[in-house]
Order: C-alpha cells, then structure tokens, then sequence
C-alpha cells in the first residue's frame, strides 16, 4: 500500500468525518451537557444540576406524549401490518393491473405529509367532511374526528397509516417473493390448506420484514410533528400533543433550550430502548 | 370467483388511496361556498383560490427556494456520500473498520437527539434564516453512504486497477470510471435524498423565519396553520395541491424508481 493512496483515503473520508463531528458528535455531547443547563440563548448559560431531569420526571405534559404515542402505535402498527400485508399478498397472485394498483397505493408515501394532513383536516371535518357525509348518508351518526379528545389520536393514526401503507405494502412484497415457491409445491403435495402455507411458510420467511415494518412504525410513531402541528396543534385537551411537538414547544415557543435538550435526550434513549426490545422480543419468538 | 373478490378489494383501496387527491383537485377549483358540493369533479369552476394564493404568499419564490435547497442537497450527498462510501469499500487505511461501524451506530440515532444542539449550532454560526442552515447539515448522510459501498464492493477490481495503471488519480477513478457504472445506485440515493429534503418541515420551520426564504412545505404550512388562512378552505387546498404536483408529476414520470428507492431504503433497518 503506497503512502499516497492511503492519504487518498483520508482524504475521500474527510468531508464525513468533518461532518459527523460537526453535526453528530458534538451535538450529542452538547445535548447531555445542555441536559445540565437552563438557557434561554440569549442569557449566559446557568448550571442547574439535574433539575432539569427531575422537572422531567414528573412533567404531566411530557408523559401524555408518551401516552399519545402509546395510542398512536396501538392503532397504527396492527392496522398498518394487517393491511399492508393483505394487499401484498393479494397483489403477489397473478393479477392484473398489478403495476397500476401498486401505483395507486404508493402514491400518498411520495407526498408531503403537510399535503396529506392539509387534506386530511378537510376530510374529517366534522359538519361539512367527506366522511361525516358519508356516514350520514349511510344513516350513521357524525364523528367528532378531530375535536373528540378520544377520537383525535386514533384519525390521525387512521391518516398515518393511509399515508405509510403503500411503502410497506412493497416491503412485504419484496419479502413475499422471497419465499421459495418449492416450498408451497412439497407442502401442497401432503395435503396442507393454504391457510396453514400462510401460517407455516410465509409468515416465518416474512418475519425479518414483520419486524423492520414495526420498527419503521414505531420510529415515525415517536416523531410525529407536522400532524398534530397543523390539525390540532396538539389539542383537543393535548390529546394529539406529541412528543416532537412538545419538545418544539419547549424549544421554540418558550426558548427553554436545556429542558427541550432534556426532553430529546430522553426521549432518543426511549425510542433506541423500545426499537431494541422489539428487536429481541420478536427475533427470540422465531422457532 | 376468488379473483374477483380480490380485484373488487383492491379496486376499493386503489380508490380510497387516489379520491382524496382528485377531490383535493377539484375541491381547489371550485367557489368556496359550493366545496361542500364536491364529490369528483369541481362546482363552479374558478381559478380564485389559486390567484389569491399567489397573491398573498410568496409560492413561486417558495418554489424555487425548495428546488434549489433539494438540489444542492442531492448534489452534495450524491458527491460527499460516494467518496466515503468508496473508500470504506475499497481502501484499506487505518481505522476504517472503526468508521464503518461507527456509521452504522451513527445510522440509529434518532433524529430527536440533535434537534436541538443543531439548532443552537445554526445559531452559533449565524446561519439562521439562510440557505447554508438548510443546505450543508443535509450534504452527507450515512444511509446514502452505506448505498454506496455496498454497490462499490460489487465493482470488479480490474476496473479500477486499469484506471491507476493509465495514471488516474482516486477522485477521477471515482467520478469517471465508478459513476457511470453505478447509475441505479446513484438514482436511488438521488431520488430518496430529493424527496426527503423536499418533504422536510421541522427542521425548515425551527431555521427559518423569514417568508422570502422559506421552503415550498414550510410557507404552506405556517399558511394553512397561521390566521391567514382562516376559512378559506380553497386557498388551503390550492396550497397543498400546488405543494403536491411537483412531486406527483415526478412521481408519474419514474415511477418504477421511486419505488424500487423507497424499498431499498426500507431495507436500512
């Protein structure tokens, strides 16, 4: 190896290396020594201990985010592996039209989610929205879609999971095409139904994309921020306050930077906390 | 039988995933009072939301503001990744295995770590309100980096051996002799990087205040959060529409890549 080419080589790495010191490194180290300040920016910086955690602690706010986001991923990730995984294996059969209807469902996922949710407002309005007009129509009565404290977490987990399905919708396929079609050929011949092929070949062989698809959800569950930013502005009663949206208010409305460091810190920690758990949990359960 | 069952199933979901787009259509073409009416096609057509939209927030600056921040992003990831990612593929220095796995635990953390200490940066260089805030933190990212090595591990050695031999240095062996054969790499970091910097919100609205600067997501934002708006459902849905058409056109043009992007980068987990 000839000394040139091993300067070449630091030199190629040098604008990520210059860059994740920058705008990772630092910020992570700066974030837990902000996680012991009060500041406001503009006066001198102030130590405080661990004030700022035990405000945390006990921050009515910052745990109803956490409840929301409970909410949130209790409906969204089972509605959004139950259908993205139906249409998959429908749309794995000899079908026609197949690229037009993956088309069709993918659509939402290019979109801005400031698009979808602008969209969505009108849609679940509650006097003059689509869907209340259809379920009058229907002879069924209005939703408060977005004004019922217990109705508003559940719509906006509805909107999520139309907007993110079409990309697990492919995910799934990618996995469904994986499966070797010998094995349905054997198992067929000894006189397994197709439920059973479900049951005891595909799901195992999907099971790694199972996972990613709950990890993706459960992480977008956690940085829910534009939804609740336009619609509800995290109402009604904070029933919509997210996480992300609480931490921007902290931020940027009251310009608490060493709380909202706090709150990030935290809730990062949760969030890799969680994504590992489901990581161990689901893998462990594979026979 | 089954099969129309199945086509029947799929009929309905390709309608509830496309109507609201052309009832949003529709709904932005049509006289406020009469939005209610809307069920496909547009009641009392009329272009006013659009003209007033144009008249009160600056759109089409917006526009250009978003095309040229998503641009300069996707330049610079797709310049600053493939470096990186070509020498973790195929250099052998001192520490790169530590690198390597030092950006695969880069790639875990969550975003809502350095939100904030971000941000004081921006402050502390005095970047807010410009360009630079929205540009140069994007101009690398390590998923875009990962892409890249993974496809440069697949380059016969003998191609890159030949370019030394004819006096080639590292930079000219990437870009002259790697790039052109790492085209579907290259569109699926381009695509990916594009609609993400496009889409983005938070951290456009946390840098930037001033209306003249603001990204095309952001201005229709803070428009259909702020008063300005207020009951005019028209305005809103032209905003979001105008929002969306870009990237539905590109999206109609390339499909098959967009979707191949999107699930590869789904694969990351």
């Amino acid at each position: 190896m000839s000394k040139s080419k091993t300067i070449s080589s630091y030199l190629l790495v040098s604008p990520y290396l210059a860059h994740i010191l920058v705008f990772v490194l630092f910020p992570v180290g700066f974030s837990l020594f902000l996680s012991f300040h009060e500041w406001n920016i503009i006066s001198p910086m102030e130590y405080v201990g661990l004030s700022n955690y035990e405000k945390l602690l006990q921050d009515q706010y910052f745990l109803k985010s956490l409840r929301n986001t409970l909410v949130f991923l209790g409906i969204h990730i089972p509605l959004q592996i139950s259908i993205a995984l139906g249409l998959a294996v429908i749309l794995n059969q000899e079908i026609g039209f197949r690229a037009f209807f993956r088309g069709a469902f993918f659509m939402p996922v290019v979109v801005s989610g400031v698009v979808v949710t602008i969209l969505w407002q009108q849609l679940y309005g509650y006097e003059m929205g689509s869907i209340n007009m259809l379920l009058m129509t229907l002879g069924l009565e209005k939703v408060g879609w977005l004004t019922d404290p217990s109705w508003a977490m559940p719509s906006i987990a509805i909107m999520a999971t139309w907007k993110n399905v079409g990309l697990y919708i492919i995910l799934f396929l990618v996995g469904l095409q994986s499966v070797p079609k010998s094995l349905y050929e054997a198992s067929a011949l000894e006189g397994a139904t197709q439920w059973q092929q479900f049951w005891h070949i595909t799901l195992p062989v999907i099971n790694p994309t199972m996972i990613m698809v709950m990890i993706l959800s459960t992480i977008g569950g956690f940085s829910l921020f534009i939804e609740p930013y336009v619609m509800t502005g995290g109402g009604p009663l904070n029933s919509t306050l997210s996480s992300v949206l609480y931490i921007y208010k902290q931020g940027f409305f009251y310009y608490h930077m060493g709380y909202a460091a706090t709150l990030g810190l935290v809730l990062a920690l949760i969030i890799l906390l969680v994504v590992f758990i489901q990581r161990t949990v689901i893998e462990n359960k594979q026979p | 039988m089954r099969k129309i069952l199945f086509y029947l199933l799929l009929s309905l979901f390709a309608f509830a995933f496309l109507y609201p787009f052309l009832w949003m259509v529709s709904a932005s073409l049509s006289e406020e009072r009469s939005i209610t009416n809307v069920t496909l096609w547009p009641v009392s057509l009329t272009l006013d939301h659009y003209i007033k939209l144009f008249q009160s927030i600056p759109i089409s600056r917006s526009f250009l503001n978003s095309i040229f921040v998503a641009t300069m992003v996707t330049f610079g990831v797709l310049v600053f990744s493939s470096m990186a990612g070509y020498a973790l593929a195929r250099h052998r220095f001192k520490g790169r295995n530590l690198l390597f796995y030092f950006l695969l635990f880069t790639m875990t953390l969550p975003f809502q770590l350095t939100l904030i200490p971000n941000y004081i940066l921006m402050v502390q260089f005095g970047w807010t309100n410009s360009f630079a805030a929205l540009i140069i933190p994007g101009l690398l990212n390590a998923f875009a980096i990962l892409l890249f090595r993974q496809h440069f591990l697949s380059i016969p050695q003998d191609l890159i051996d030949a370019a030394r031999i004819d006096g080639c240095n590292e930079l000219r062996i990437l870009f002259q002799v790697l790039w052109p054969v790492s085209v579907p790499t290259l569109i699926t970091v381009g695509i990916i990087t594009f609609m993400t910097t496009w889409n983005d919100v938070l951290w456009p609205i946390i840098v930037i205040r001033e209306e003249k600067l603001m990204t095309m997501p952001q201005l229709v934002t803070l428009f259909a959060v702020g008063g300005r708006s207020m009951g005019q459902i028209g305005m809103k849905l032209a905003s979001a529409t105008l929002l969306a058409l870009p990237i539905i056109i590109a999206y109609l043009i390339f499909q098959k890549h967009f979707i191949q992007s999107m699930a590869a980068s789904g694969q990351k987990e």
